[in-house]
Parts: C-alpha cells; sequence; structure tokens
C-alpha cells in the first residue's frame, strides 16, 4: 500500500529538527567562518578566501593520512561485515544461551573508548600483555610499539573485536524479523542452505545492512579516541589517520584556519561517499 | 555442520579474552601488572575497587554519566517517537532529503567542531551541566533513533490507525494507548543504542564540561595524567563502566532475539 502524501507530517518532525539543528547549525556556521579567515587574535581576523583549502588539499602529510584513513576504513568494512553476518547466521536463537550469547555479543560495544584504548594497549604488549605474549610465543616478532604494520593489525584488530558485535546485533535481528513460513517454502523446495542464504535471508537483511554500514563507515571514518590511546598515531605516522592528523593541526599546531578548512573537506568527503553508499542500498529495493 | 556449531561459542570466547584481561588487570597491583606476564592475579586485590569506591570524584564521574545518558536516551527517544511515525505513515515534501540530512550530522568530524559546540553551550550557560553533553550527543542517537523506531513502526499495519481513528480516538489518546504498547520492544531496542553511543563516547563529554559534571570517562583520563599511571585503578574503572551497560543489554535482550527489520524510505 502506498503511503498518503500529507505534507502536516512535518510538523512530527518539526522537534527533532529544532533540537539537531539547535546543535548542528550553529557550530557548521562558525567552522565556516574559521575556514576563511586568517585569526591573529580575538578581536584580528582578516579575510583569506580560499587560501587555507588551497593549503590544505595540496599538503602531502593529509594525503598519506588520508591514503592510511581509506585503507583502514576499507578493511573494516570488507572485515566486519561477513564476520558480523556469519556471526548472526550461527548465533543460537533461544533460551537461555541465546540470551547469554547476546550479553556476551554486546559487552565489547559498551565499553567507554578510551577504555578500549587501554585495554588493547596492555592486552598487546609483548612483555606484559596476553596477547603479545602469546603472538611472541608463536615464534612471530610482534612489537607494536615500533613496527608499522604490527600498529596498522593490531589498531584493526581492535576495531574488529570492538564493532563487529553491532553488525552481528543488528544482523541477528534482522534475521529474527524473517517468518518462519519463508523457511518452510525454501525447505519444501529443497534449497540448499547458501541458496536459503542467499535468496531469503540477503534481500530480507538490506535495511539492517544499510544502517551497519553506514555506521562502520561513517565511525571508522572518525576514528580517532582509539588509536591516539593504543598508539598515539605511530611509530611514525603509520596509525595517524584523518582525525588524529586534524587535532595535530588543530589543537598541536592551533592552525585553527587550516584545520576548520579542513574539517570541512572531510566532512564532504564522508557525506559524499555516505552518500553513495545510502542509494546504492536503498535504490535496488525501488528496482524491485 | 559441526563447524558452524562452532563458530558462535569460539568468537564469544576469543571477544571475552581482552575483557578478562581488563578484569584481571583491576585485581592486580601495579607493580604485578608492570612487572612481567602473569595469566591471572597472582594475589587478587579488590584494593582498586575499594579506591574507586572510596573517592568521591570517581563516583561523582558516574553519576554524572548516568545523568546525561539517561537524559540523553530519554530525550532522544521522546523526540524521535513523532517524526518515526511521520516517516513510517505519510510521504511529505522532503521526507528523505530531511532524513539524510539528520544522519549527517553524525559525519561531522570532532576535533574543529568541539571548539564551536564549546562556545555555544557557553554562551548559553550550559557549559558544565549534563544538559549540554545530552544535547550534543542527540546529533548521533537522534538520527539512528529515528531510524530504527521508523522500522518497528512500518512493522505495524496502517489499518490499526485507521479503525482508531474511526473509533474516534484522537492522535495522541491513540497513539499513546495503541500504537506504544505495539512497539515497545522498538523503544527498548532504541533506548538501548542511544544508550550505548552516548555511554561510550568521550571527545564532546570531556569538552562540554569541567567540574560540576565531569563524566567517568575524563575522571579516567585526567587521574591518569596527575598521578601517572594507575593501570590497576584505571582497569577497575573500566570494569565498572562495563556494568550499566551490561544490565542494559540483560533488559533489551528478549527484544532483540525477538527481530527487527530496518527499511528506511
Amino acid at each position: 500500500m502506498e503511503k498518503p502524501t500529507n505534507h502536516r507530517a512535518w510538523l512530527l518532525v518539526l522537534p527533532v529538527l529544532l533540537a539537531v539543528s539547535f546543535s548542528a547549525v550553529i557550530p557548521l556556521m562558525t567552522v565556516v567562518n574559521y575556514s576563511v579567515q586568517d585569526i591573529l587574535g580575538p578581536e584580528q581576523r582578516v579575510f583569506v578566501g580560499t587560501e587555507w583549502f588551497r593549503k590544505v588539499l595540496r599538503d602531502p602529510e593529509l594525503h598519506g593520512a588520508l591514503r592510511r584513513q581509506l585503507g583502514f576504513s576499507l578493511a573494516v568494512l570488507a572485515l566486519e561485515l561477513p564476520l558480523g553476518v556469519a556471526l548472526a547466521l550461527v548465533l543460537p536463537r533461544h533460551g537461555r544461551l541465546a540470551s547469554l550469547a547476546l550479553v556476551l555479543l554486546g559487552l565489547p560495544l559498551l565499553i567507554p573508548f578510551n577504555v578500549v584504548g587501554t585495554i588493547w594497549q596492555l592486552f598487546a604488549r609483548g612483555d606484559i600483555g596476553l596477547l603479545g605474549v602469546a603472538i611472541n610465543a608463536l615464534g612471530l616478532e610482534y612489537n607494536y610499539t615500533a613496527n608499522a604494520l604490527d600498529a596498522w593489525l593490531t589498531v584493526l584488530a581492535m576495531d574488529v573485536w570492538h564493532w563487529t558485535p553491532l553488525v552481528a546485533l543488528l544482523c541477528y535481528a534482522g534475521l529474527r524479523a524473517i517468518p518462519e513460513a519463508y523457511y518452510q517454502a525454501a525447505r519444501i523446495d529443497g534449497a540448499s542452505t547458501w541458496a536459503t542464504f542467499r535468496f531469503i535471508q540477503l534481500p530480507r537483511l538490506r535495511g539492517v545492512l544499510t544502517i551497519a554500514v553506514l555506521l562502520r563507515f561513517m565511525d571508522s571514518f572518525m576514528i580517532y579516541t582509539e588509536p591516539f590511546v593504543l598508539t598515539g598515531g605511530g611509530p611514525g605516522n603509520a596509525t595517524t589517520f584523518l582525525s588524529q592528523y586534524l587535532t595535530r593541526l588543530a589543537v598541536g599546531q592551533f592552525d585553527l584556519g587550516p584545520a576548520a578548512a579542513f574539517s570541512l573537506v572531510y566532512f564532504l568527503v564522508i557525506l559524499l561517499l555516505s552518500y553513495v553508499f545510502y542509494t546504492a542500498m536503498t535504490r535496488t529495493k525501488e528496482a524491485r | 555442520m559441526s563447524l558452524s556449531r562452532l563458530t558462535a561459542p569460539l568468537y564469544l570466547l576469543a571477544s571475552f579474552v581482552p575483557i578478562y584481561w581488563l578484569v584481571g588487570m583491576s585485581m592486580k597491583t601495579n607493580e604485578e601488572i608492570l612487572g612481567g606476564f602473569t595469566l591471572w592475579p597472582q594475589s587478587p586485590t579488590l584494593a582498586n575497587y575499594v579506591t574507586i569506591f572510596t573517592d568521591p570524584d570517581w563516583s561523582n564521574g558516574y553519576l554524572n554519566s548516568l545523568t546525561y545518558v539517561a537524559l540523553n536516551t530519554v530525550l532522544s527517544v521522546l523526540l524521535a517517537l513523532p517524526a518515526a511515525y511521520a516517516f513510517s505513515r505519510y510521504r511529505f515534501l522532503g521526507d528523505s532529503h530531511l532524513f539524510f540530512w539528520l544522519l549527517s550530522n553524525r559525519m561531522a568530524p570532532p576535533a574543529v567542531f568541539l571548539l564551536p559546540f564549546f562556545q555555544l553551550y557557553s554562551s548559553i550557560g550550559l557549559f558544565d551541566t549534563p544538559w549540554a553533553v545530552a544535547l550534543a550527543h542527540m546529533l548521533f542517537t537522534v538520527p539512528l533513533a529515528v531510524w530504527i523506531l521508523e522500522g518497528f513502526m512500518s512493522g505495524v499495519p496502517r489499518e490499526i490507525d485507521e479503525t482508531a481513528y474511526i473509533d474516534g480516538y484522537g492522535f495522541l489518546r491513540f497513539f499513546v494507548r495503541i500504537f506504544l504498547p505495539l512497539i515497545r520492544s522498538g523503544v527498548g531496542v532504541t533506548a538501548f543504542f542511544c544508550f550505548m553511543f552516548s555511554w561510550v563516547e568521550l571527545l564532546l563529554a570531556r569538552t562540554l564540561t569541567s567540574v560540576e559534571a565531569k563524566p567517568i570517562v575524563a575522571t579516567m583520563t585526567r587521574t591518569v595524567s596527575a598521578a601517572g599511571m594507575d593501570w590497576g585503578v584505571l582497569a577497575a574503572a573500566g570494569v565498572l563502566t562495563l556494568v550499566p551497560g551490561a544490565i542494559v543489554i540483560w533488559f533489551v535482550r528478549d527484544y532483540i532475539a525477538k527481530g527487527f527489520a530496518l527499511g528506511r524510505v
């Protein structure tokens, strides 16, 4: 049944609109202001036009951070989505076991970001941490504070541990919403496990997967606190992602103008990529 | 088959190991944590927890965090309910653009935006109150709340609304008496996600508070920098931050297990 058109529905949306605008619009305008001015002092500002934008867009360090960021976010999506879906498929469905599994699964999600970083900082240390000691005992050289690849992999492992549960919880709930009749029909048709997944479960997961992809993309693209605590961006620049670099620019060097210009570019990149994901994943439904 | 049956327990076991490490550390002394590798505490001690429970700084931190998280959860759900109803029942001018705009507020990289947030909430006198953090966190909890609630509401047939209106129910009475009970589990799941994202966030919560409303996550980072690294106390505080979340997820587990499909636009 087609939804009726009713423009008075705006009245129902108004509270959300006002509350969000209040916190969103003024800060955004302020950042736009910073991005076109050279702030020399509280009352001394010079309009500089697009100078900051041109400066940050040519910054080679930013290009490096962007490359690392894209690689990291892609790896996050490539690992967490299949793992989350697979987990959702094999988690117990009924009874106490299901309750216990859901609570255990959800625990990493409920740990504050800085605590996540702290846990892994010690957990992964080669001399006193369980993970580091275990890997070294296998005969592999592992030291996340000195080796760039190790550091990158540790941040990735931490993120997979931290956020795969979100994908799994969403998919689990999505799978539970599929009526039993669908599975009965598949059994009657003699569909294989793969066919059941491909043609019944996966299409019905599209909604929850859209939100999982968007949330994981946006949040991994802005990851800050956890790698900051774990590696501080190092060794060298190996785990300096965009947010770290931005913070260094804004707080460390107090280059507010370029930092603001960078923020806006950063924001637009996330917005653009999210919009691509969003339209790609919601359009398929209309085509159906 | 046996492999797939083992996947879930194995994953859950592996995912519990870092948490075990945190709990283990919370019962060790600093000397033991840094002295060398021990698989479990050699002489388990609760001294770290005693430190936390006897210092009002820590308990205030917990209370402050719980206050703004609760405020945020209640406000987000209350505001998102009518909006989600509008999105699930009607088409209106600019509906899908509006929804994406809501979502886009989650995408502002915090580093530079923290300063204008600070200025905004200072200028209206909300700085260092739970309200500032709750309102700022709504930027990323509200879009999610609208999305999840809309999914649950779309699962309720529209005939129910129409029958109720024909029976003479006004919108408000219908919404509270009939509609809300039908989407109870949706409200539970939404509250869980709002709670979660607000509870774990650090940057905004730390920037928008100083003394009066200092959250637990800030207490942690500041104590650490002041007194060197007191890993044991930090681990104990970390364990305690898990408790409220574990309680909340215990309450909503059945709602999640019942399932929901999200079909925005």
